[in-house]
């Protein structure tokens, strides 16, 4: 694989492993070294990558590891949150604060799902994937992650709701 | 799009057993404007998918380090210091040879001279010798 092909192979993912290192690791400073450094890896073993048959896959399956590593080591103990500022036009600033803090609250919600959870809904309804995709990329069952997804998306609703009554009464 | 389906939607949605099309009407719907007031809760979540999917990587990838040409003159500086270090211990090591080499010549040197000196003062005896030999031949005169 030579420099144009990569470009035009492994470039355009860049996006989504930018989003999925930040759904892990939360601080975009840590989720844009990692994409980097996970580029730089990719571009050091272009020769193994024409083996595989989805690079985009396989570079999923190497974010995931590679920020779960950083989760479990020391240096990545000083992480912080960080909220991003969403922008929605068409609606009056009324329900655009509300609709931001309710947005903010899915976010931080999603933070605290366990790893695996916030992996298969980041993979499933941020990126869009096919469940056999997100089965291979985490070499799991499509049933498995079904499940999972089924609990995280069920977590977040009940949550939802009860945030929401809390602000009603 | 029908309320109904959507509530049924919903309930498939939460069981994930939609698929992609489906969710995309979920996500159509949740975004616009007529969300239907007991399903309002709903709108943050798929309006918050929807900004997600929008996040870009703004800073440029480096595919090559620029750190490795420090690497190698790092590495060139090491071997600068080792050799300089080694051929500092050589001309020690040599000049140490010198010094021990001339601490060992003056011992042998001041053992001769004292060897040379025992000499002289038997030859002082023999003087002594010499002058009663001569007081001795010269009062038979």
């Amino acid at each position: 694989m030579n420099q144009s092909e990569f470009l035009h192979q492994v470039m355009p993912f860049k996006d989504k492993v930018f989003r999925l290192a930040k759904r892990l690791l939360v601080s975009t400073e840590e989720a844009e070294d990692a994409t980097q450094e996970l580029f730089f890896k990719l571009w050091k073993n272009k020769g193994k990558l024409t083996g595989y048959k989805s690079v985009e896959a396989f570079a999923m399956t190497m974010t995931k590891n590679y920020c779960f590593d950083r989760l479990k080591s020391k240096q990545a103990s000083n992480l912080t949150l960080i909220h991003s500022n969403y922008k929605e036009n068409g609606t009056s600033l009324q329900k655009v604060i509300e609709l931001r803090d309710s947005v903010s609250l899915v976010h931080e919600l999603i933070n605290e799902l366990p790893g695996q959870q916030k992996l298969i809904i980041q993979l499933r309804d941020v990126e869009q994937y096919e469940f056999d995709e997100i089965a291979k990329m985490l070499d799991m069952k499509p049933t498995a992650v079904r499940v999972s997804l089924s609990r995280a998306r069920k977590t977040i609703k009940e949550q939802l709701i009860k945030q929401h009554n809390y602000g009603v009464s | 799009m029908e309320l109904v389906n959507i509530e049924q939607l919903l309930e498939k949605y939460l069981d994930a057993t939609t698929t992609l099309a489906e969710e995309k009407v979920l996500q159509t719907y949740f975004t616009g404007d007529n969300v239907a007031a007991h399903l309002i809760e709903y709108r943050a979540l798929f309006t918050f998918f929807a900004t997600e999917k929008n996040e870009r990587y703004t800073k440029t990838i480096h595919l090559k380090r620029n750190t490795q040409k420090w690497k190698w003159l790092s590495v060139a500086a090491s071997i600068v210091l080792m050799v300089g270090v080694y051929s500092g211990y050589q001309e020690d090591k040599q000049q140490k040879e010198v010094a021990k080499l001339y601490a060992e010549t003056q011992v042998a040197l001041r053992m001769l001279a004292s060897n040379l000196n025992k000499g002289t003062v038997a030859i002082g005896h023999l003087q002594q010798f010499e002058t009663t030999k001569n007081k001795v031949f010269n009062s038979s005169k």
